[in-house]
């Protein structure tokens, strides 16, 4: 039985690790020009390769296609993260409106930045992104001593999402007309435009909030029992809870200062990522859910490039599509007490 | 002084939530493995002092000790190695099987991993036997009955290997088989393995069978504390419950009259 277990564990990481490897060389070799396999292999070995893909590859898809894998990571393991915090499976940082929190805020000094012409860097969007967020997800957590109900919350996250959208709408409506093209895609949710120092950054600031997290494992395990059980065991759960939060908050963050909030990806991957492993576990859900996180997104960025082409759109409808479904088979499996 | 052969001991302690008193001046002692058993009406504050002697609500004014050392000066780490507990809180768990279950007693003993040693998976397959639940040990935790689950409960406390442990109302959803089977695994371990013992019950006459020490708990005070037999006195159960006897049937008013007498009472 427990070699049975550890089996499905190894096979789940290896089905894993295939994924990523197969969707990434999909993403880089698919698109409006085909790019052969054989091509991008020697291009990346360093020996060269065909001249006229160089740009399209490395310039373009293949840090596209980093992003979405990083990204993708840190949206899945900030829902698994809020998820454990409210020992609820449907929270996440879009349905709370964390996504549109942080939203708001970039969308806010962007506008303010370009009109006064001042330039801004991928880590002040980046912080500018983690106080939406925690201003979003400080609403939330005063309106979740209010309300002691779930289901309730998740209506109030909705809503500060709504609020959220709406001011970013107002503002970027008023921005220089130059400037909306960019914020208006910006604001549905796309990886495109993605450059290598945006990569730098944001592999930086994910893998070392991932690797903290990672860390933060074995308490995790306990706080999963119930708040008394873990502090019998000797967890400090007010500070625990605290971590939580701004752990789930900077990697949401990231996410939405590069590619804007994308929806479901929280909550869906963690839910996938929890039935092929078996376990909820999380020192095996961690790294889990970033990979499969990734591969959700990198999946989801492929469609939204290819499905419509050369028309591209908004990664958050794709992720949507195939999240949203999953959402709603969640909440019904719920209320039956199936979990 | 004489103070130093007991285990636990209270001093003055006064529990309650947001500053607001609700059990007064508690006083008791405890030897290692001896049982004692909190009784008295719903909304006494039994709940409350469980809760508060296990940390989870500060006390307002008292302290708590623990062979001598007042509770606050143990680190949180020191005192998830003495004392276990069994709550009424639902244990949230997630495809786990009552093994894993058992095995999270063993947190405060494992590294940064959490990662179970082969000593660790001894300490939890003895937990599982002494609570005889080998036979269920991989099945989900979530589809056995309550009277599997409260074992399974206390052998999870157990593998945390505590000096006491407490339990609230561990016997509540049980039936008479299961109730009778758990309470004895209990005092097995405080004959056997020196446990020392701190629960609350409904069911005055198990409690009288089971404890060595009985804390009656009526208007916000420890009305009675002792051995089973100093405190069930005539008509004291009454008296401890407010039954009014001209409210019952002459059937019931007849169970009343016979359990307080014999200075039991059962109810549950």
């Amino acid at each position: 039985m427990k070699n049975g277990k550890k089996r499905r564990y190894i096979i789940g990481f290896v089905f894993l690790a295939v994924c990523v490897c197969v969707l990434l060389a999909a993403n880089i070799c698919i698109g409006s020009v085909k790019i052969p396999v054989q091509s991008v292999l020697s291009m990346l070995s360093g020996n060269g390769g065909d001249e006229m893909y160089h740009d399209i590859v490395m310039q373009i898809r293949f840090p596209r296609a980093l992003a979405a894998l990083i990204l993708g990571g840190a949206l899945a393991l900030s829902g698994y993260l809020l998820q454990t915090f409210f020992h609820n499976p449907i929270a996440g940082p879009f349905v709370l409106g964390i996504s549109s929190g942080a939203k708001m805020v970039v969308a806010l000094v962007m506008v303010f930045a370009l009109s006064c012409g001042i330039k801004i860097t991928s880590l002040t969007m980046i912080i500018a992104a983690f106080f939406g967020s925690v201003l979003a997800m400080g609403f939330v957590l005063l309106l979740s001593r209010a309300v002691d109900k779930m289901s309730m919350l998740i209506v109030a996250g909705v809503m500060i999402g709504y609020i959220c959208s709406a001011i970013t709408e107002f503002v970027v409506t008023f921005a220089d007309d130059s400037n909306i093209v960019n914020l208006h895609n910006w604001s549905l949710g796309s990886f495109s435009g993605i450059t290598w120092s945006h990569v730098e950054i944001m592999a930086t600031v994910v893998t070392a909030c991932s690797l903290f997290v990672f860390l933060l494992s074995k308490p995790m395990s306990a706080y999963q029992l119930g708040e008394v059980y873990a502090q019998n065991m000797g967890v400090n759960i007010k500070l625990f809870r605290i971590v939580l939060v701004i752990f789930s908050s900077i990697l949401s963050a990231c996410v939405t200062a590069f590619a804007g909030p994308i929806s479901f990806v929280g909550i869906a991957v963690p839910h996938l990522a929890k039935n092929l492993m078996q376990t909820a576990k999380p020192i095996l859900m961690i790294p889990s859910c970033f990979l499969g996180g990734g591969i959700f997104c990198l999946f989801c960025d492929l469609l939204s490039r290819v499905m419509f082409a050369p028309t591209e759109i908004s990664v958050s409808t794709i992720t949507a599509v195939f999240g949203a479904p999953i959402v709603i088979y969640i909440m019904v499996r719920q209320r039956n007490g199936g979990i | 002084m004489f103070e130093q052969e007991y285990y636990f001991q209270t001093e003055h302690l006064t529990v309650g939530y947001d500053g607001v008193p609700i059990v007064s001046d508690m006083e008791i002692c405890l030897k290692r493995g001896e049982i004692l058993t909190l009784i008295g009406p719903n909304g006494a504050g039994k709940t409350t002092v469980l809760r508060s002697i296990i940390r989870q609500l500060r006390p307002i004014a008292g302290v708590v000790m623990i062979h001598n050392m007042s509770m606050e000066k143990i680190s949180a780490a020191e005192l998830s190695r003495q004392m276990a507990v069994v709550l009424t809180d639902r244990l949230r768990t997630e495809m786990m099987t009552v093994r894993d279950v058992v095995g999270t007693g063993r947190y405060p003993y494992t590294g940064k991993f959490g990662i179970l040693s082969k000593k660790d998976h001894q300490i939890v397959e003895d937990a599982m036997k002494l609570t005889k639940i080998m036979d269920i040990r991989e099945q989900i935790f979530t589809k056995i009955s309550d009277g599997q689950r409260q074992r399974v409960m206390l052998a999870r406390a157990l593998a945390q290997q505590p000096d006491i442990i407490l339990l609230d109302e561990p016997t509540s959803f049980l039936d008479i088989k299961h109730k009778l089977e758990f309470l004895s695994i209990i005092q097995r371990l405080s004959r056997e393995k020196k446990l020392t013992v701190i629960m609350s019950l409904h069911e005055v006459e198990l409690a009288r069978k089971i404890s060595d020490k009985i804390a009656c708990f009526k208007d916000g005070v420890v009305d009675r504390c002792g051995r089973p037999e100093e405190i069930f006195t005539e008509h004291y159960l009454s008296e401890l419950y407010d039954i009014e006897l001209e409210e019952l049937t002459p059937d019931f008013q007849e169970v009343v009259n016979t359990m307080d007498k014999r200075g039991a009472f059962y109810i549950g």
